[in-house]
């Protein structure tokens, strides 16, 4: 349940009343509430709470007795190793490069992701012909809805080094084919064309909701002043657009030790060659666990990852809380 | 007529002819840019083989051809078993995380609830810090014995933290207090109410969160990465199917550059053919979510109303 999967428009999740807390007392309802929602209560505590405790992993060299349950093997059979996971893992020199290149295309998907869609949003607000309007958010937000499984063979389609149609028309031009898959020059710019390819409808249609929410009088008495449209943008548009910009923004700077694994891992192919490019921190966890089976480090990756995501949240809330008391998101 | 003018800008507030030319081309010209490779499959999954072998993959192709569609609807037994393993996982799973979700928003909906701020701390924690894949992982199959099941495909995601508070919130803002009350009076508790009076006066959200849902669990892949072994094919979701091809010709690819060795034996799934596997799985996707456009537009612009 990351970050990553939360619909981008809301409000904040504490609303005042639930701050004031005046005595209240047990009743008739409070049991029937309860129980209705107790089936969701025994979910988190399944599949939220009782993970946690995994990051015991984080911290232990683990082995296995296959005569013992799993408990057992994890709390007595597997030797507790401190911070040396920590050590052994940051003694790879190739972990720099992956949060490096986490940190790297995080940052241009967070200029992109929030610039590129904002702008669009205002002008597709401006366009004459509102059924033209409905047709291209429809059109635009289908990436929305696929998989990067999916998208992997989009990619391929254009990009197949024998058949592509990018290949195919260099071919039919005189040039020599590119061999997509081997190179890893292009990448960077491959997958921040596709993240935003897949991301702006979406993001899109949300700051249009919002835009064609605002009160139209504000509008009415900036023309009557004789504004223009570029100062109504500048002057009412943009920050009426703040809170649900800063909420973004917080969600994407704490996001931003953690990467979207599909991208990274099958729009590359899992290219051997393009690793040193494209591998990011989520691909790396993966991999640990996956192919090398390396409990230790996989779990030590996730504990930090997750532990400096936290605090990164906590602390931009705090300041954008701080610029504009209206604007955090908790 | 008057909801027309709602939806486009005023006549006192246009900009200039050629700026509204302009931005109605950019628009185009993205819409064209999202679905063309979309229809760039279609056309590959009805291309015929001889074809792609000779041209490549071609917007114009030398033949048509449906042997794609033909193969996969011979291979019943891997092919359509994975479709509808991915269909039964979609429907159970959408309702098992609607029923969670609702009830969930349901309650915190409530202004007297006495678990209210406990159980906005205990959804609320999770979206901040998590134990990390592998703790899940080892969680779901050592302790739940998960692996190779379904439900290691539907329970891991079959709750949200965000989508119980989008609900929260329109049950606050929309379902009338006086409904809950009169329910209350007529002696009906609160399951009753929740069920028969403030379930159908929320279609919006609801039918915006069930989609949600449904594409998502529609479009998991990473769950059958974790949790199904290769021994157990028969489980496998579509787009589990797509990786799993991949996988084998990556492998056979890389045999042969290191050995040498050829696979002339195995019969290799064609390329018209993945594209058409690729064309099964977005269809659904692409002909049905712009008629739930409508609810999930007004979905979303609800759950930005604050607290």
């Amino acid at each position: 349940m990351s970050l990553k999967r939360m619909p981008a428009e809301r409000g904040n999740i504490f609303p005042e009343s639930y701050r004031r807390r005046d005595k209240k007392r047990f009743s008739a309802d409070d049991v029937e509430l309860i129980g209705i929602s107790l089936p969701t209560v025994i979910w988190y505590l399944a599949f939220c709470y009782v993970p946690m405790f995994g990051i015991v992993f984080a911290f232990k060299s683990w082995s296995r007795d296959p005569k013992q349950g799993f408990l057992y093997n994890l709390f007595v059979e597997s030797e507790w190793v401190g911070f040396g996971n920590f050590k052994f893992l940051f003694l790879n020199p190739k972990i720099w490069n992956y949060i490096g290149n986490t940190l790297t295309y995080n940052i241009i998907f967070l200029l992109i992701g929030i610039t590129f869609p904002v702008a669009l949003a205002i002008a597709i607000s401006y366009m004459y012909s509102s059924k033209l309007r409905k047709v291209c958010q429809t059109a635009t937000f289908l990436p929305h809805f696929l998989s990067w499984v999916v998208i992997s063979y989009f990619v391929y389609a254009f990009l197949s080094t024998d058949r592509g149609l990018i290949n195919n028309m260099i071919l039919n031009a005189g040039g020599t084919p590119i061999k997509w898959y081997q190179d890893t020059k292009p990448w960077p710019y491959i997958l921040i064309f596709l993240n935003t390819w897949k991301t702006f409808g979406y993001s899109m249609v949300v700051y249009m909701a919002s835009i064609t929410g605002f009160d139209q009088s504000m509008y009415e008495s900036a023309v009557i002043d004789g504004a223009t449209i570029w100062q109504q943008i500048k002057g009412i548009t943009l920050p009426l657009l703040r809170p649900i910009l800063s909420i973004m923004f917080i969600l994407n700077v704490g996001n931003i030790f953690s990467s979207d694994f599909g991208l990274f891992y099958h729009v590359t192919r899992n290219s051997g060659s393009l690793a040193q490019a494209t591998t990011t921190i989520d691909v790396y966890v993966y991999k640990a666990l996956m192919e090398d089976n390396n409990y230790g480090y996989s779990s030590a990756t996730s504990l930090l990852q997750n532990t400096i995501g936290c605090i990164l949240i906590i602390i931009t809330n705090m300041a954008v809380k701080k610029i504009d008391p209206n604007s955090g998101l908790f | 007529m008057k909801k027309e003018s709602k939806n486009s800008q005023p006549k006192w507030n246009r900009v200039h002819p050629i700026t509204n030319v302009a931005i109605s081309s950019l628009f185009i010209f993205l819409a064209l840019l999202t679905l063309l490779p979309l229809v760039f499959v279609i056309i590959i999954s009805f291309s015929s083989d001889a074809s792609v072998a000779e041209k490549g993959y071609s917007f114009f192709p030398n033949a048509w051809s449906t042997a794609a569609y033909e193969y996969m609807w011979k291979s019943k037994d891997y092919i359509i078993r994975s479709f509808f393993n991915s269909v039964g996982i979609t429907v159970v799973g959408t309702c098992i995380a609607l029923v969670l979700i609702a009830t969930m928003g349901y309650a915190l909906s409530r202004p007297k609830f006495y678990m209210k701020n406990i159980y906005t701390w205990m959804i609320f924690i999770p979206m901040l810090f998590g134990g990390g894949l592998l703790a899940s992982y080892m969680v779901n199959t050592q302790i739940y014995q998960l692996r190779n099941t379904y439900w290691a495909l539907i329970l891991p995601g079959a709750c949200s933290g965000w989508y119980i508070i989008i609900m929260r919130t329109f049950f606050q803002t929309t379902v009338p207090d006086s409904i809950i009350e009169s329910g209350k009076i007529d002696g009906a508790r609160q399951i009753r109410i929740f069920a028969q009076l403030v379930l159908p006066i929320s279609l919006p959200v609801i039918a915006t969160i069930g989609l949600f849902m449904s594409f998502s669990y529609w479009n998991a892949w990473y769950g059958a990465m974790l949790y199904i072994t290769s021994d157990h094919r028969h489980l496998y979701p579509l787009q589990y199917v797509l990786i799993n091809i991949q996988n084998n010709i990556d492998f056979m690819a890389k045999v042969e550059a290191e050995t040498g060795m050829t696979f002339e034996s195995v019969q290799l799934p064609t390329e018209t053919f993945r594209m058409a596997l690729v064309v099964t799985i977005v269809l659904p996707i692409a002909c049905s979510y712009p008629f739930f456009q409508r609810f999930f537009v007004g979905g979303l612009t609800i759950g930005s109303v604050k607290g």
